[in-house]
């Protein structure tokens, strides 16, 4: 699948805002920012038709640091409030940001129904494995066998698989990055952009403040030995035995996007509010 | 194996989307040391930011009215998968020295070098070739260049990174 990439009229970094980041210094996140940005000067999308919805967390920062749209939302609740924004307003391009602790635990309900409804927007979660924000709690995709202060020999607890869970839940789209590739990242989100309806790409974020080990994600991230399928019964199989660290588009489905009819889609603002009126 | 570059064009676009990189890249860097109060190493980064400008901006220069393939990043030739991104590298650390923060920049000017050394040596159209040792010299200058400022630079001891009062403090 190719991105068609025109001669951007803006750079990646016009798409920043003048906030700076208050991530730790080698966060991932820092990548998965310069990843958004590249993607979206590549689409010369106009940031005024963006809008970035974001739960908790470190990742959910991102929206400040953006020159688009954005909204910091509740805890666990940015798929709902983002699936509200793109019903609304079809025309803006809608993606949702957060970590795995916002989108899993807190948003777990939230995320299987955003992808079962499979409205047109993307989400990415930077997934580190661990509540970065409070100081190193164990999150739901964290190993079992994480020993820390906080859970000392580890939860003993089978993580969650996020991308099965999609799959299962009918995402249209489902990729993974590593945010050490921030190239490849910005044209896996701008290919998720550019797929109609529900895609989810899970950012393998490395967390060096509480989780160093993961620095050696980057020897352990490697590109999907085969292309993305269409055909979900492989993409099953594909996701329910990969080692958790194969990057690339893994599934690409054809289900139409939802989204309302014209009685709902077409309402202006003006014809809601006169539903409240007394 | 390496993919050719076989017109001038094409090179120049591919040079435009390295140095613009390493532009931004040194620029976010910067950016994060400055929040974190790293100052020496902000201004340090900030410099390098600045001289990446200057290189991009004689690289349009070049360009002129000329028309280039658009590249997107993830489509530069020859680069492994961080291409000239710094951002997520083992160096970053809100304590690093001036001294990781060169060390940061001569891996990038390596693999620029290493870039044009491969347009170079696979290109069959000799302008392109000629063009790309033009560049892969000036970047082996830099190469010199920052060698001779990590002389000068205090060399980090072991425990560099230790932090008795660290702002954010691990469980």
């Amino acid at each position: 699948m190719n991105v068609e990439s025109t001669t951007p009229a803006l750079t990646a970094r016009d798409y920043k805002s003048t906030v700076k980041p208050v991530w730790c210094p080698g966060c991932g996140d820092y990548s998965v920012l310069s990843s958004l940005t590249k993607a979206f000067a590549e689409l010369a999308l106009p940031p005024e038709d963006v809008a970035v919805i974001s739960g908790i967390g470190c990742s959910s920062r991102i929206p400040a640091y953006l020159n688009t749209y954005g909204f910091h939302g509740v805890h666990g609740r940015a798929t709902a409030l983002a699936t509200g924004l793109k019903l609304s307003r079809p025309d803006l391009t809608v993606l949702i940001t957060g970590g795995d602790g916002d989108g899993f635990s807190i948003g777990g309900n939230h995320f299987l129904h955003a992808c079962r409804r499979n409205v047109d927007m993307t989400y990415i979660v930077m997934d580190n494995r661990v509540y970065g924000m409070t100081k190193g709690q164990p999150s739901p995709t964290t190993e079992p066998d994480w020993d820390s202060a906080l859970a000392p020999g580890g939860t003993g607890l089978r993580p969650f698989n996020p991308l099965v869970i999609a799959l299962a839940s009918g995402a249209n789209f489902i990729a993974r990055s590593f945010a050490g590739d921030p190239n490849g990242t910005a044209r896996v989100i701008a290919q998720a952009i550019k797929h109609p309806g529900f895609s989810f790409i899970e950012v393998l974020s490395p967390c060096v403040t509480f989780r160093p080990d993961q620095r050696e994600w980057k020897t352990k991230a490697h590109a999907a030995p085969v292309d993305a399928t269409e055909d979900i019964g492989r993409a099953a199989k594909r996701l329910m035995t990969d080692d958790g660290f194969n990057t690339g588009i893994l599934y690409i489905g054809n289900r139409e996007p939802f989204c309302l009819s014209d009685s709902g889609a077409a309402k202006k603002p003006a014809d809601i509010e006169t539903q409240f009126l007394v | 194996m390496s993919k050719t570059i076989e017109t001038i064009e094409e090179l120049l676009a591919h040079v435009q989307v390295m140095e613009r990189e390493a532009y931004e890249c040194y620029l976010d860097l910067a950016e994060q040391m400055e929040v974190h109060n790293n100052h020496e190493v902000a201004e340090l980064f900030n410099k390098l930011a600045e001289d990446e400008k200057k290189h991009l901006g004689y690289v349009e220069a070049r360009v002129g009215d000329s028309e280039i393939p658009h590249i997107a990043p993830w489509d530069l030739k020859n680069f492994d998968d961080s291409g000239l991104n710094m951002t997520g590298a083992r160096e970053v650390h809100y304590m690093m020295l001036p001294y990781h923060a060169l060390k940061l920049a001569l891996r990038a000017e390596k693999k620029a070098v290493a870039f044009f050394a491969d347009v170079t040596g696979a290109s069959k159209d000799p302008e392109v070739r000629d063009l790309a040792a033009e560049f892969e010299k000036e970047e082996q200058h830099h190469i010199e260049l920052i060698n001779e400022w990590l002389g000068k630079v205090v060399r980090p001891e072991d425990d560099w990174d230790e932090d008795p009062d660290p702002p954010v403090q691990p469980t």
